[in-house]
Parts: C-alpha cells; sequence; structure tokens
C-alpha cells in the first residue's frame, strides 16, 4: 500500500457530524415539515451565495482533514515490509504540495522576486555586496523581474481565470441541464428564466458568487504556482499555505465544539424543563455555577494544566500533529464547557411552555412514558432553536479561537490556524518597513468566513423562527 | 425588598462553594502540586528535594483535604483545601507563587482597568443607542439596509484587527497618540485615548445592531400605534415612547456587566500596557502563576453573581410590573 491512512481525533469527530448531517438530510428530505424552512433558506439570495461561499471553504476544511502517511521508498533491502514516513499529511498538503517545500529564507512580500532584508551577496569576481537576494523560488523562473513581472503575472492571471472560467462554464452547464429537467423544459427556455432571475430558487445569484469563487481560486492557483502570492513569513514559508491550512482549524472549532456540547445541553435543558422540580434545581444550579466562572479563565486554567500534564508525559504522545490534535480536541471540549448554559436555558424555557401545551397533556394523561413522549414530542419541536443556535454560535467561535490563541491559550503554536498567525505577525506591524502580508491574509480569510457565516446565520435564524419574522 | 436581596444572597453563597469545588478539582486534583513545582523548576530532571523545597515556600506542602497526623481542628485547618480554597471566601487571596500578595496587587490594579472600562461602556452606550435610533427612524430605506450590511461587516471582523489596526493608524502612521503604556494619575488620559476608541468602535457591530432588534420589536407594539394614531409626530414617539420602553432591556443588559468592569479586558490591555486586571491575568496565564489565575476565576465568579443580583434589582426599579414576590 503506498499511504497508510491516519485518523486523528478530531478527524473521527468530523467524520462523526458528516454521518449526523447526512442522516439529518436523509430524515429531513423525507418530511414536509422540515424541508419547508430549508426551502426558505435557498430561496433567499443572500443564503444562496453563502452557501456557495462556505462550501468552498468546507472543502478545503475537509481536503484538510484526510490524514495519511506516505510510505517510504524501499532501501533495496529487500524486506516485504512497507515503512510509512513519520510526517502525517492531508489530502490539501498533497494537492499543496509546491507551496509546501518552496521555503524562502524569510520575509518576502507578496509576488516578490528578491528577499525582504538585505543580505551579503557574492558577486561573480569575488567582492561581497549588500543587497536584496532573488528569491529561491518566488518569480525564480524570470530573467529580469523587474523588467518581466508585471507582465508575467498579468499574463498567468489571464491564464487562470480563463481555466476558471472554462471549469465554470462546464459546471454551470451540468447545473442548467439537471435544472432543466427537473423542471421540464428545454435547457435555452430555463437559461432565460435563469438569466431573468425569476427561477423560485435563486440561481442567477447562485452561480454568479460560483464564477466569482472560481475565478479567484484559478487565478491564485496559476499565480501560487510560481510567486508567493501573500509572501512568506519570518521562517520563510508560505502564507497563502498557511492561511489555506488554518480554514481546517476555524471550522473544527465552530462546528465541533457545538457538537460535543450539544448532547449535555439537549438532555440537561429539556429534562430541566420537563420535569421541573429537584431536577430543574440541580441543573440550573449547575449551569449557574459553570456560567459564573469568567470563560476565558476557565479555559485559561484547563489548558494551563492541559500544558502542566503534557510537559509531565511526553512521552505519550507519538508525533507533534497528534499533540497538537489532542490540544485542539481538549480546547474544543474545554469550549464546550463554556458554551453549552446558553442553549441549556433557552431549551429549559421552551421546554417548560412545551409541556403545557394540549397534546403533551393528552399524551401524558394517556399514559405516554417520559421519554417517549419527549422523544417524540419535546426534541422535536425544539429542533430548530438546537439549529439556529449551532449556526449562530460559529462565528462566534471562529473569533474566540483568534483571541485564545492570541493570549496562547487557544490551538497548539506549532498549529496552523489564524489566531496563531496573527500572535506571530502582531510585532511586525512595529518594523520599518511594514511586514503587513501575514495579517492581511488572516484578516481577508477570517473575514470572509465569520462574513458569511453571519449572514447564513441570520438567513436561517428568519427561516426557522417564525416569530421573528417581520420583525426585521 | 430587604427580605429579597437577602434571599438573593444567600441563593449565592452555594454557587460560590461550586465554583470553589470546581478549581480546587481543576487546581489541586487534576494537576496535583507535584506537577505544577515540576512545570515551575523546569521539566524534568529535578530532584525530588527540590520539588518539596519549592511546595514548602508556596504552602503546597499540606495534604489536600484532611491532615492524619494532627489533632483536633487543625486536622482539617492545616489542608490546602481549608489554606488556598476556603479562604478565597473572605477574599484572603494570599500570595501568588513568586511571592506578591495578591489582595494588594488587585486593589492597585482594578483602577487603570475601570479607567479603561467605563469610559468605553459610557461612550459605547451613548454612541450606540444614538446610532441604533437613527436607523430605526430610517428604518426600511436605504439607510437602514446599508446600515445594518455595515454593521454585520463590522462584527465579522475580529477584535484583534481594530486593535491592531488603531495602533496601526493612530499610533504609528500618524503619530497621535502613544501606542501603549500608562502613566500615573491624570497623566494617563492620553494612553486612554486610543484603546477607548478602539474599545467603542469595536463593540458598535453587536452593540448597535441589538439595540435596533429591541427598538423594531417595540415600534411593532400597540401602544406605539395608538401614540401614532393620537398624532403624535415620529420623533416624539421614537423618544418619549420606544426610547422610554426599550430602555429596559438596556439597562439590565448594562446592569450585569457593570461589576464585571473591575475585571478589566484581557486583550485590550494587554495590548496597550495598561497596567489593569486583564493584563495582570494575562501575565498570570503566561508565566503560569496558578495562584492568580485562581484567585482572579473565583474573584470573576463573585462579581458575575453580584451582577445578575444587581440585575433582579434593576429589573424592579425600572419595570413596575415585576413584582419580587414568590
Amino acid at each position: 500500500m503506498p499511504v497508510m491512512p491516519v485518523v486523528l481525533w478530531t478527524d473521527g469527530l468530523v467524520f462523526l457530524l458528516l454521518a449526523l448531517i447526512g442522516a439529518f438530510v436523509l430524515h429531513a428530505s423525507r418530511h414536509e415539515h422540515m424541508r419547508a424552512p430549508w426551502r426558505r433558506v435557498v430561496r433567499s439570495r443572500v443564503g444562496v451565495a453563502t452557501i456557495v461561499v462556505l462550501g468552498f471553504y468546507v472543502v478545503v476544511g475537509l481536503l484538510d482533514t484526510v490524514h495519511f502517511r506516505l510510505a517510504l521508498d524501499r532501501q533495496g533491502d529487500g524486506s516485504a515490509e512497507t515503512r510509512y514516513s513519520p510526517e502525517v499529511l492531508s489530502l490539501l498538503d498533497l494537492a499543496l504540495s509546491g507551496l509546501r517545500e518552496r521555503q524562502e529564507k524569510t520575509y518576502s512580500a507578496p509576488f516578490a522576486t528578491h528577499l525582504f532584508v538585505k543580505e551579503a551577496i557574492e558577486q561573480p569576481d569575488g567582492t561581497l555586496v549588500r543587497d536584496f537576494p532573488r528569491l529561491e523560488y518566488g518569480g525564480a523562473h524570470l530573467e529580469d523581474p523587474a523588467r518581466q513581472r508585471g507582465f508575467d503575472i498579468a499574463w498567468r492571471a489571464a491564464w487562470g481565470a480563463l481555466q476558471g472560467l472554462v471549469i465554470w462554464v462546464v459546471l454551470a452547464t451540468g447545473i442548467l441541464w439537471l435544472i432543466a429537467r427537473s423542471r421540464g423544459e428545454t435547457p435555452a427556455a430555463t437559461r432565460a428564466v435563469i438569466l431573468a432571475g425569476r427561477t423560485p430558487t435563486p440561481w442567477r445569484t447562485a452561480l454568479a458568487m460560483l464564477g466569482i469563487m472560481l475565478l479567484l481560486s484559478a487565478v491564485a492557483g496559476e499565480l501560487a504556482l510560481k510567486y508567493h502570492i501573500l509572501g512568506t513569513d519570518k521562517v520563510g514559508e508560505d502564507v497563502f499555505y498557511q492561511t489555506l491550512k488554518s480554514i481546517r482549524t476555524g471550522l473544527l472549532i465552530g462546528t465541533l465544539t457545538t457538537l460535543v456540547m450539544l448532547p449535555a445541553a439537549v438532555l440537561l435543558g429539556i429534562m430541566a424543563g420537563y420535569f421541573r422540580g429537584w431536577v430543574d434545581d440541580v441543573i440550573q444550579y449547575l449551569y449557574t455555577t459553570l456560567n459564573s466562572i469568567p470563560g476565558v479563565l476557565l479555559i485559561a486554567a484547563a489548558i494551563l494544566l492541559l500544558q502542566v500534564y503534557m510537559s509531565n508525559h511526553a512521552d505519550d504522545f507519538a508525533s507533534l500533529v497528534e499533540r497538537a490534535d489532542l490540544r485542539l480536541l481538549f480546547l474544543v471540549l474545554i469550549l464546550g464547557v463554556t458554551s453549552w448554559t446558553g442553549l441549556c436555558r433557552l431549551l429549559r424555557g421552551e421546554a417548560l411552555k412545551l409541556r403545557e401545551v394540549d397534546y403533551v397533556q393528552a399524551s401524558t394523561a394517556l399514559g405516554v412514558g417520559h421519554f417517549t413522549l419527549i422523544g417524540r414530542h419535546i426534541l422535536p419541536n425544539v429542533m430548530h432553536i438546537v439549529l439556529i443556535t449551532l449556526v449562530l454560535d460559529f462565528s462566534g467561535l471562529v473569533l474566540a479561537e483568534a483571541v485564545l490563541s492570541y493570549i496562547n491559550i487557544g490551538v497548539d503554536p506549532t498549529m496552523n490556524s489564524w489566531g496563531n498567525m496573527i500572535n506571530s505577525a502582531r510585532l511586525e506591524l512595529a518594523r520599518d518597513p511594514v511586514v503587513w502580508w501575514s495579517l492581511t491574509a488572516a484578516f481577508i480569510f477570517m473575514f470572509a468566513l465569520v462574513l458569511a457565516a453571519n449572514l447564513f446565520a441570520d438567513v436561517v435564524r428568519d427561516a426557522f423562527d417564525p416569530r421573528l419574522k417581520g420583525a426585521r | 425588598m430587604t427580605a429579597y436581596i437577602i434571599r438573593r444572597l444567600i441563593y449565592a453563597i452555594p454557587i460560590l462553594i461550586g465554583v470553589n469545588l470546581i478549581t480546587f478539582v481543576l487546581f489541586f486534583v487534576v494537576n496535583a502540586p507535584d506537577d505544577m513545582a515540576r512545570m515551575h523548576l523546569g521539566e524534568k530532571r529535578v530532584t525530588e528535594e527540590a520539588i518539596q523545597t519549592w511546595k514548602r515556600e508556596h504552602g503546597y506542602d499540606r495534604p489536600l483535604l484532611y491532615k492524619t497526623d494532627a489533632s483536633g481542628l487543625a486536622r482539617f485547618t492545616d489542608t490546602i483545601f481549608f489554606e488556598k480554597s476556603i479562604r478565597l471566601f473572605v477574599f484572603d487571596f494570599g500570595s501568588s507563587d513568586n511571592g506578591r500578595d495578591i489582595g494588594y496587587d488587585i486593589s492597585q490594579r482594578m483602577w487603570p482597568s475601570l479607567a479603561v472600562a467605563i469610559p468605553v461602556l459610557l461612550v459605547g452606550l451613548a454612541f450606540n443607542i444614538s446610532y441604533a435610533l437613527f436607523i430605526v427612524f430610517f428604518r426600511a430605506t436605504y439607510v437602514d439596509i446599508g446600515s445594518v450590511v455595515l454593521l454585520v461587516g463590522m462584527m465579522s471582523i475580529s477584535g484583534l484587527f481594530y486593535i491592531i489596526g488603531g495602533q496601526f493608524l493612530l499610533g504609528k502612521l500618524f503619530h497621535l497618540v502613544p501606542i501603549s503604556g500608562y502613566d500615573t494619575g491624570l497623566e494617563a488620559w492620553k494612553f486612554l485615548i486610543l484603546p477607548v476608541i478602539v474599545g467603542v468602535i469595536g463593540g458598535i457591530g453587536a452593540g448597535t445592531r441589538w439595540y435596533r432588534t429591541l427598538f423594531l420589536e417595540e415600534i411593532s407594539k400597540d401602544y406605539v400605534r395608538t401614540a401614532r394614531a393620537k398624532g403624535l409626530s415620529e420623533r416624539r414617539v421614537l423618544f418619549r415612547h420606544v426610547l422610554q420602553n426599550a430602555l429596559i432591556p438596556i439597562l439590565t443588559g448594562v446592569v450585569v456587566v457593570l461589576p464585571l468592569l473591575f475585571m478589566g479586558s484581557l486583550i485590550t490591555e494587554s495590548f496597550f500596557g495598561i497596567p489593569g486586571l486583564g493584563s495582570y491575568t494575562i501575565d498570570a496565564i503566561n508565566s503560569q502563576d496558578f495562584a492568580i489565575v485562581r484567585s482572579m476565576v473565583f474573584l470573576g465568579a463573585v462579581l458575575y453573581i453580584v451582577g445578575l443580583i444587581l440585575t433582579d434589582i434593576s429589573y424592579t426599579l425600572v419595570d413596575p410590573r415585576v413584582r419580587l414576590s414568590s
């Protein structure tokens, strides 16, 4: 076998999450009352546009979640056993192997052909000159960078744009054909309807957004083959690669935190509201106590303790990647502990209301058991709250990661994340001339993700919470 | 009223005990003092003797809960639980791992924290409410739509970038204010401008959007329609009726954070070098000073609970419909 799959803890949880989402989609698609709000989501223009943007992030994140170790070349010793490289890679690493391996010496600006700092360069005649040396990889194919660079960049960008356009045309044609078939029209008629923006689902917006994203990706991808499009950082690593790798961290923290806190929040919240009495008292006490500890401090305390544990048990971790992964998992767990109380309180309130509703009273009178009743009547009626919270919390958690990593209680310093990028780049603005690209890269990628998530969350909330409709 | 407050204070006791137990378990049971000592003394190859010395110096050499070889009350009082945890109840924080008196440090450092937090709160509140009223006045026009887009955009920017951007623009590019630092007494004002501006701007997105929702909720109620039907001008409706009624949720939202202002903001203070409780906590986290972190956890919990009680009281003061019975 050329590869050995590696499933890290967080990978496993992501696969679990995917399975849950799959099951939910299957279940929801069979029930009209669950399909209706989702239809409202995909019929909103903001909804489809943000779905496309989030889709790109999710694809990158998922590619980065499939981990494996490559087999090493056999050394000709004839042993049947294959050896695997100790380095854990992901599909994304493989796709971006060029970016990962083209490491410069230190800082270089975006699209630069020369290093950012002067070095002593030996001239052919043996003298030493202090100048900016050429980059090892960035723009190395140019003979006279000063003259050729502008034209080369423009040409490559155009070529990338063309590729993106071709992919888009192929995809758009496929989608068009599918829509036409489901509407029972000719493709030409469907195209006219879409272009006029008269389809119930705003396909025009969706396809336009898809086009923009594909163009951006294709241009960036083409240029990244020959340049460091977002520059390089202090140790010469490509910033574009770092920020793409950070996507997984951001997405994981945003989604897994809610996933791990969900069982406790749902179970306790419904139990408190449904059973009332001493159960309610105990659960309320529990969440008031946890809630009264400032979240950041609880996280700080827990992470400090984890650090103590890890430094005292350094031998328990096979590799740096596994260690970083366990720390991420732990961070997700502790973030879950600090954030489940809000949902729990909401669900308690809702369950308190629902238990007085006629059909629940009727079931009780008919002798339906408590847990059957909760499963059949209460749980389905609070699912929309769970979903709204899940989506609303996401962007806050992505932002929280950056802050936590900045004060060194976030993800492992060896892990790629926007917080770590900001943390290592914060002193760069004080340099002269300013090193601005690491911060800018983290800013743009984070802003796009959080903005899309915020807008999507608003659409989902409006679609699922009928009471809020019209209020906004 | 008094009876209610007393009852609320009594309810707070079990919660504080819970917080205390959680911190005790986190700091002394999950991680034994031996581990802490080893960490401070430098990871590996530490002699058992050095660990014992460190523990004795910092008072961690007692048993956790129960001392078998003592007599009488000392069996319980000469333990880590009593010395380190129970004493927090009387705000006796003990000394930090590098020997300073935590209680004294806190009393010194809370003033710079307040000097930043109070202006941020007041200016932010005034700005956000006025802006939200402005949006609501022009609701369902391009002013409204444009503002909401702007607010969502501002919400989507990490607070770190506001700080970095503010320091870069105002401090480095225009040289208007010092980038970071602090001074004693009234001289501190010029160091406070930038953190306050950044704090206010960072809060606009979420704050104004929240107030806008509150106002819109209020404006669709029956009494507003009645007021309009009486022929009141839109300005009068907004300021006399909508604003006054929306002030109830706004006020209670503010009261709950009031006590926590003492704790300061971790990020702002550490970026701007303000010697408040926030940077105190950050320094403690970075130097892994467990005693300080433990004290701050407890202090934060106390202040949070005080905030909750104040919120309940303020409800009764501003909203005559709320009764304190039951």
